[in-house]
Formats: C-alpha cells, sequence, structure tokens
C-alpha cells in the first residue's frame, strides 16, 4: 500500500469537505464511545482489569523472546508450523509459497490488519492467488477496491448507498438499500467461496504460549468458516501478541470486545490448536503460523516499547476527535488514529510518515480510554522529538520556535517583547475588542476572531502597582 | 487551612500576562483570601510548552530550569492554567535520573498546583462572595482534567455562588480544538473541533462560558465571536474573585 | 535467519544478560502457576443467582433460550421447536448425549450425523459448559463434535446441562484442562449469542456467516 502520510493535512482538508464521509463518520461518533462507556460502567472492576492488563503486557515484553519459544514448541507439538518472518516481504514470500505448495487457487480471508500492514492480497493476487475477503466490511472493501480507514470497523467511512452499489455491480442483481438484504446477500455470494477456497488465512488477537494455540475474536463467524473449511489454515500475527497462559488470555478478553464495541464479549472467540486431529471429521488438514516481526523486536528496549502492549481494540480512534474529523484515511497508512500516529513512524520510517505524530492536540483522550494505559500523546511526543533532532519539522516552525525559546529564556526582554505584542494586538482591536485580520495569523484567524488583551500586561500592571 | 503567611509564587502564564491580566489579579485575590502570601517572581516567562510539544527538548529544559529557578523556595507554586501547571508535572521527564535537576523538578511538580484545585483544597469555600449572576456553562481543559483531575473543583467552587446557575454542555470534555500549536498547524481540523464546540456551548442556553485555561478560552471565544454568537468567555476565577465587571475576553470595551 | 535475527534484537533491547536463568525461571513459574487475574465479582455469584445472570446474558447476547426439567422432554421440546420454526431436517452431533435421545415417537424430524454442508438449515450439539459472566457457551471439537456444526447452518441447537453452568471463564479453563487430560483440543469455541454485524453503517443486523439464530435448551436437574 503506498504511504501518503506525509499528505495528511491536504487529506484532512478535502475529508472535511466530503460531505458522505462527514456522515458516516456520525455513525462513528454517535456508536462506539457511548457503548463503551456503558459496558464499562457495569463492571465495577474494569480500571483494576487495565492496571493488571497493562503489568502482565510488561512482563511479557520483558520475557518476549522466551515465551515465542514456549509459543513455537507447542505449537509444534500440535502438529503445526511456525514460520518467522522479520520483514514484510519476507511474511508475504512465505504465505504465497505455503499457497503455492497447496496449489492454492482461491484462499479466503478473516479480518487481519497485519495482513494489510504486509500488503498480502495485492502481492497473492500478482502471484496467481485469488484472496477473497470474507468479513463483511472487507468484502464491501474489497469490491471497491478499497482499503479499511478504522481496525475494527474497516468499512466505516462508507453509507449504504456505497454498499449498494459496488453489491449492484458485482453481484448484478437488483439494487437494494436494506442493510439486512444486503448482508443476506453478501452471506450468500461467500457461502461458495468459503467452501471452494484452498486456503484459509486468519489473523489472531492473542497467542497463547502454554497451549501453542491462536485465537480470534469476531461477531460473524467468518473467521471460523474460513479456518475449519479449507484444507490449510494459516494465522498471520505479530510476535508482540503473545500471552503466557489461558487465564491470562482472559483478562485480556474482559477488556478487548468492552473496549472495542462496548459488547460484554465478543460474539464468538476462537482458539486453534494445530491441525485436524486423528478421528476429526472437520477442520484443517495444516496449521501453520506466520509471525511477523516488520519493526517490532526494534521497539523491545526502546521508548516505544510501551506500544507493544496495544491489543487493537480501536479504543483510541473511536475516542479521537481529531480521527472523528477527518476518518482514517486520510492518516494515509494502514493504521489510523493515535495508535497510528506512534506505529506508522516505526514501521514505515520516520522520514515517510510525515508529521503524523504532530496530527494531535494531546488532549489525551486515548490514553484515558486505553484498556493497556499506553501513554499515546508522550509516545507521539517522543516522535516529535525525533523529527526535530532530525530537521525533519518544516523549517518555519523550526525557526519561530527557536525565536521564542530565545526570549523565554531571557526574561527582562520578554518583558519587553509582550508589551510590545500586548500593544500592537489592542492598537489592531481598536475598540472593538478583538481582530478579525492579524498578519501572519491566518491560520487563526481564518477561521475565529483574535480577542485583544484587555489592557497593559500583567507584569507591567503588577510592577505599576508597587507590589 | 492554611498556615498564616504561607508563600505561594503565582506562575502567571505567558497568556494571562499577554492577553487577561485580570486572570492573574483574580487569582492574587483568591490566594490571599486563603491566607496566603503571594508573590510574583519576576524570572518566571512561559512553561515552555510549544518547544516541549514540538520535539525542542533542548529549549524546553532551558526554560524548565529558570522555571524551577524562579520558583525556589516557595512553598506552593499556582498557576492559572491546567496547561501550564500540567506542563511544570513534566519537567521530571526532562532531566535524566541522576542530574541534579531531574531532583529539582520533582520538587517543583510536588509543589506545583492548578488554582481550581488548590483552592478547592485550602479555601474556606464560604468566604466566597460574587455578585456575578448568570446561566454558565463549563468546558473542561484537557490538560487539567486529564493530567491534573480537575473536574470537580471549579463546579464545586461556583456552586458557592449564589448567582451562578450551570447548565451543563454536551461533551464538555472534549478537547475544543487549541491544542497550542496545533491551532495554526492543522487550521481546518482545528476550526471543526472548536466550530463542534461552539455549537455545543451555544446549544445550552447559557449566557457565559467558563473555562480555566486561557489557551481554550481565546479559541473558543474567538469562535464565537465570528459565528456571532452573543455568548461572554471568561476564566472562572474572575467569577469567583467577584472581578467579573470588565469586558469578557473579546469583547468590546463597553457593552450597551 | 529470521528466527535468530528476531530474537537477537529482543535479547539485544532487553539487554538480556548471558545468564538469563532469573527470566526463565520467571517464565516457567507464570506458566506452571496458571495463575487467575482478578475475576469480577459479577462471575463469583452463588449456584442460584449464577444460573440467572447466564439466562439474563445469553438472552442479552440474543440467544433463544428454552428451559427444560428433565431430559425426558428434551426430544418432544425440539421436535415442537422444529415443527414450528417449519424445520425439517437436523444435522447433529454424534456425542453420548445427542446419542442418548430416543427420536422413535412418531415426529417427523429427519436427522443425520454428520459434518455440517453448505445449505444446512439446523444443527444440533451439546455443549461441554456455560459461562454465567456474559453467557457464553463453551464448546470444543473431537471425533464426535465437528465444528461445522456450530457455524455453517441457519440455526444452531445446543442442549447445554444447568449443571454444568460456571461463574467465569477461568472454571471453564479448568474444567476443560481436566476434561482432555490437559491436552488442548484442535479448537476451543466460546459462543456468545447468533452471528451478527454492524459493518454496514455501524446498524447491527443479525446473521452474518455464522448461525442466525442460536438456541439454547436448558436441561435443570441431573
Ligand atoms: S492503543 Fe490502546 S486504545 Fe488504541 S487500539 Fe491499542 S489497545 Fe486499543
Amino acid at each position: 500500500m503506498q504511504i501518503k502520510s506525509p499528505e495528511f493535512k491536504q487529506n484532512a482538508r478535502i475529508a472535511l469537505q466530503d460531505a458522505n464521509l462527514q456522515r458516516a463518520l456520525g455513525n462513528l461518533k454517535a456508536g462506539f464511545p457511548q457503548k463503551r462507556a456503558a459496558a464499562v460502567a457495569r463492571l465495577p472492576e474494569f480500571d483494576q482489569l487495565r492496571d493488571e492488563a497493562r503489568d502482565l503486557k510488561n512482563h511479557i515484553l520483558e520475557h518476549l523472546d522466551l515465551y515465542l519459544e514456549e509459543f513455537e514448541k507447542n505449537v509444534v507439538a500440535n502438529g503445526g508450523t511456525v514460520h518467522w518472518c522479520r520483514t514484510a516481504e519476507d511474511a508475504r514470500k512465505k504465505i504465497l509459497e505455503i499457497c503455492k505448495d497447496q496449489d492454492a487457487k482461491t484462499v479466503t480471508k478473516g479480518k487481519s490488519m497485519v495482513t494489510e500492514e504486509i500488503d498480502l492480497n495485492d502481492y497473492l493476487e500478482k502471484n496467481g492467488v485469488t484472496p477473497v475477503e470474507t468479513d463483511l466490511g472487507e468484502y464491501i472493501l474489497q469490491l471497491r477496491k478499497d482499503h479499511p480507514s478504522h481496525i475494527i470497523a474497516p468499512a466505516i467511512h462508507l453509507n449504504i448507498e456505497d454498499v449498494a452499489d459496488a453489491f449492484h455491480e458485482h453481484h448484478k442483481r437488483p439494487k437494494s438499500n436494506d442493510p439486512a438484504h444486503l448482508m443476506r446477500e453478501a452471506r450468500e455470494m461467500l457461502r461458495k467461496h468459503f467452501v471452494a477456497a484452498d486456503v484459509g488465512i486468519t489473523g489472531a488477537n492473542f497467542l497463547v504460549a502454554e497451549t501453542g494455540s491462536t485465537i480470534i475474536c469476531t461477531n460473524e463467524g467468518n473467521g471460523d468458516l474460513t479456518q475449519t473449511l479449507p484444507k490449510t489454515h494459516i494465522v498471520v500475527s505479530s510476535i508482540e501478541k503473545l500471552v503466557p497462559t489461558l487465564e491470562d488470555m482472559t483478562l485480556f478478553l474482559r477488556l478487548l470486545a468492552r473496549s472495542a464495541t462496548g459488547q460484554e464479549f465478543t460474539v464468538y472467540n476462537t482458539l486453534s490448536s494445530g491441525p485436524r486431529r486423528p478421528g476429526d471429521q472437520d477442520g484443517p488438514e495444516n496449521f501453520h503460523v506466520v509471525l511477523v516481526d516488520n519493526g517490532r523486536s526494534d521497539m523491545v528496549g526502546s521508548e516505544f516499547q510501551e506500544m507493544l502492549r496495544c491489543i487493537r481494540c480501536s479504543a483510541c480512534m473511536n475516542h479521537c476527535p481529531v480521527y472523528g474529523a477527518v476518518g482514517g484515511h486520510s492518516y494515509g497508512w494502514v493504521y489510523p488514529g493515535p495508535m497510528g500516529s506512534v506505529l506508522t513512524p516505526q514501521m514505515v520510517g520516520i522520514e515517510n510518515a510525515g508529521l503524523l505524530p504532530n496530527a494531535s492536540t494531546f488532549c489525551g483522550k486515548c490514553e484515558e480510554v486505553c484498556p493497556v494505559r499506553i501513554p499515546l500523546p508522550k509516545l507521539m511526543r517522543h516522535w516529535r522529538d525525533k523529527e526535530y533532532e532530525k530537521h525533519l519539522s518544516p523549517t518555519s516552525v523550526r525557526s519561530g520556535l527557536a525565536l521564542w525559546s530565545f526570549f523565554a529564556t531571557r526574561p527582562k526582554l520578554y518583558r519587553l517583547f509582550a508589551s510590545v505584542g500586548n500593544r500592537f494586538l489592542r492598537f489592531k482591536a481598536g475598540k472593538k475588542g478583538r481582530t478579525s485580520k492579524l498578519p501572519l495569523a491566518s491560520a487563526w484567524t481564518d477561521h475565529r476572531d483574535m480577542p485583544a488583551p484587555s489592557g497593559k500586561t500583567f507584569m507591567q500592571q503588577w510592577k505599576e502597582q508597587n507590589r | 487551612m492554611a498556615s498564616p503567611r504561607s508563600r505561594v509564587g503565582l506562575f502567571v502564564t505567558c497568556l494571562a500576562d499577554m492577553f487577561r491580566p485580570e486572570v492573574a489579579f483574580a487569582s492574587v485575590k483568591l490566594l490571599e483570601m486563603a491566607g496566603f502570601d503571594v508573590e510574583v517572581p519576576e524570572r518566571q516567562t512561559c512553561c515552555g510548552q510549544p518547544a516541549f510539544n514540538s520535539g525542542a527538548r533542548h529549549d524546553s529544559a532551558a526554560i524548565a530550569r529558570q522555571t524551577i529557578e524562579a520558583f525556589d523556595g516557595f512553598e506552593y507554586v499556582v498557576g492559572p492554567s491546567g496547561s501550564c501547571i500540567g506542563m511544570l508535572h513534566h519537567y521530571p521527564e526532562l532531566f535524566a535520573e541522576g542530574d541534579p535537576w531531574h531532583q529539582r523538578a520533582l520538587d517543583l511538580k510536588s509543589r506545583a498546583f492548578e488554582i481550581t484545585s488548590f483552592l478547592a483544597q485550602h479555601l474556606d469555600m464560604d468566604k466566597l462572595s460574587s455578585s456575578f449572576k448568570g446561566k454558565v456553562t463549563y468546558h473542561d481543559s484537557c490538560s487539567g482534567l486529564r493530567e491534573l483531575g480537575v473536574k470537580r473543583q471549579p463546579r464545586e467552587l461556583l456552586s458557592k455562588i449564589p448567582g451562578v446557575q450551570i447548565c451543563e454542555m454536551e461533551e464538555s470534555e472534549t478537547c475544543c480544538g487549541f491544542g497550542g500549536t496545533f491551532c495554526v498547524k492543522y487550521p481546518d481540523i482545528s476550526n471543526r473541533m472548536v466550530g463542534n464546540k461552539s455549537e455545543n456551548i451555544r446549544a445550552t442556553g447559557a449566557d457565559t462560558l467558563l473555562a480555566g485555561d486561557l489557551g481554550c478560552l481565546l479559541n473558543m471565544a474567538g469562535k464565537l465571536k465570528r459565528e456571532g454568537i452573543d455568548i461572554q468567555a471568561r476564566h472562572v476565577v474572575e467569577i469567583l474573585a467577584d472581578m467579573a465587571s470588565t469586558p469578557a475576553i473579546g469583547e468590546a470595551e463597553k457593552r450597551s | 535467519m529470521s528466527k535468530a535475527d528476531i530474537f537477537n534484537r529482543i535479547r539485544g533491547g532487553l539487554h538480556v544478560p548471558s545468564d538469563d536463568s532469573a527470566r526463565r525461571a520467571a517464565v516457567k513459574a507464570r506458566l506452571d502457576a496458571r495463575q487467575r487475574n482478578l475475576i469480577p465479582q459479577r462471575a463469583q455469584l452463588p449456584e442460584n443467582e449464577r444460573l440467572r445472570l447466564f439466562i439474563d446474558m445469553a438472552d442479552e447476547a440474543a440467544a433463544e433460550l428454552i428451559e427444560l426439567h428433565s431430559a425426558a422432554e428434551l426430544v418432544g421440546t425440539i421436535e415442537n421447536w422444529a415443527q414450528e420454526n417449519g424445520i425439517a431436517h437436523l444435522v447433529t452431533a454424534s456425542d453420548e448425549q445427542i446419542k442418548s435421545l430416543d427420536w422413535s415417537g412418531n415426529g417427523t424430524l429427519v436427522l443425520e450425523e454428520r459434518v455440517a454442508q453448505v445449505g444446512d438449515e439446523a444443527s444440533l450439539t451439546s455443549a461441554f459448559c456455560g459461562i454465567a459472566e456474559t453467557g457464553t457457551l463453551m464448546l470444543y471439537s473431537g471425533q464426535e463434535s465437528p465444528t461445522t456444526l456450530n457455524f455453517l447452518p441457519d440455526t444452531h441447537l445446543v442442549v447445554l446441562r444447568a449443571s454444568t453452568i460456571v461463574g467465569p471463564y477461568e472454571d471453564a479453563w479448568q474444567m476443560l484442562r481436566q476434561a482432555t487430560d490437559g491436552s488442548m483440543p484442535r479448537t476451543v469455541n466460546l459462543i456468545t449469542g447468533p452471528s451478527r454485524s454492524a459493518d454496514i453503517e455501524q446498524k447491527l443486523q443479525m446473521g452474518a456467516h455464522g448461525p442466525r439464530r442460536l438456541v439454547i435448551f436448558l436441561l435443570h436437574g441431573e
């Protein structure tokens, strides 16, 4: 996927003027935050669970290598295979190789952000394997040659008319604007793919070291059909999804659905532990786990390690006023919103991520709702430090800051500067108490007035009162 | 209650200094009412947040050292802004552990308080008296709310003033879009956010908007004025100190 | 090689000492202890309240629930239900509980023990246990309980014994380990209500790809 993060500002401007997108985003704001709040209110222990989850994740990350070893050992004991992939490229190749070994023509896919991250679909297609997305949202996007704009509600940027048009065009059936009808149509169309697929690819929400199991959490049941019906099941997961035991996984499950959709529990939480057992009448004959690093191992021990606690619940973007205003595509790569502004620079390189870590007012709402208490503003600030060090921030910002710091560290000069500015602003405003136009401040005054100072600076007045 | 003659250093904040001296005077009045000696150290300028949030750690550390020195020796450091006091609380992050400045930064942090939370703790609230009358709505500024836990304190204080009727707005905890340099770096997004905010403010039917941070107030007042919405914006201390007779933020000198 | 490379980076980042026996011991201890984390109060109710909670939560998750007072009522109840809902054909699991049912009355329901196929109207399986905390069913795969039965048919009928309903998930894991001698079945399904999606305009629609209806026959007693 082409990285369009450097165009965030332009993308955002267009998004703000896109009436259809704005209508669609309205559904998000009206939905997830209230539902989460209601679910949290019903579970008095919620915040305690968050503390435990944060601490447990920290323990896991401190012992990540050892838990990964244990996981692999148990996957192998269950009859599965683990593949280690340092880069996105390694992962794509490995997955294709498994598909080719099976002579696969089509693969069905459950929802997986990691496969978006490694740009799997394009690659498979170019190499003669047809991927079919089976999550309703992802399926709609695939028909439209579109990409997810949200990590759990991938088609949140679309309205029902867009879905109706896409179905009408591809299914060649009479058009309907009824969501129930559209869903039935998708169900019917996808049945044949589920059965025909040679390989099923899913992601994983967690990897359980103790049992060598992977788990997916879905509401639709598409992931289950994807992994049960084909001869081969490939789980694609990133390395930080490990948990020690089933009990530990349970801690995260209690947080995940509530933080994500506000459900008490996801409809289907399914653990997979290897291929079909002797005597089993169904289930895959081959079980592969493709573990993707793609920059994560470099985060271990760095100032960004805390980001690896992320369980991909989407609460941070659901509550982010910037995300809510501009939608996920504005961020220009796979992961949007606050978590994306931390992950994207790591994965595509800070020099290619535009100024994404700046796309936040640091209001702190994301950190307030994050189930594993990731200090997202702090991590974005770390990226800003790096941008500044590497001279990636715009020259106007740098020189403005330098000038301002020059004054701020010289109190006497600063007083002078403040009183001149104060007088100038009062002069501009005249008797109105505000100005609607100011030189060099159009970014402010294009949209709002600039209130004028109400008198001399405080420091001047304080001095004059001789206190 | 405060032991008599405890010294408070007022952290004026650059915006109160430049735009709204009343806010600093009101703070002084309230702190004195609570029984403190208030001083305004000369060597203070700005808290350094713009540099800190733009990645200029070197500059922020220089400003932090200056602020730490300016407020040496005060029992408390109080300022009329959750955002600036929140920044003072970030100072320890600017110095490596073991660096003597780190310890001094921690020490400053332990003495630095946002004005309403400080008053809620140290002021005998029955002393408050204000002739202000009106329907007010309160915006919870982000840093104060989430970094310092300022939420109930301003409301508790306001509840002691008979003329105040609080009408809560929808999403009072949602960011107004100011975000320091954010509002000029991303003017379109900021505009959308402050637009939503002014709509929520308007919908309350209040005649006065209150908050505890001048950055947010300048932003919201500027938007309300631009949209021709006749709601007065003030810092909460102006009401608490009975100093609301001057024109509100961005208002003409004389209102008929 | 990728694996070595990844491990080196992780260990480098963590500054793992050459003797990392303390870390290994910590990991082993955690894995062996299977320690429980905080369990919400809600999941620790006395038995009768626990049952009530299961019923309420299952209902909230849009599962349908029919209570029975003896196994003898099961066949008749299922036949009636099938008739009322126009279902003539049932694919079933072949576990002991299902096999022991006597369908020899004069019902017209056609039964077949096999895996599910596209087009199947309804399936009948047994739940391993129920979890009151969220009204969740636990099922797992085995020779007599194919997984497709839980996902492919339009309607999924599940027999659940009230005596197997536990409070928290943790109790279910413990029961599972006991039942399977500690080895994980190929798949374990935690099912909470029927399939759904809100991918179109965030409006919840029931019956996405899995069963549109989940009917629980809750068997009291025994
Ligand atoms: S950063 Fe936190 S809130 Fe955001 S997706 Fe990850 S876990 Fe959820």
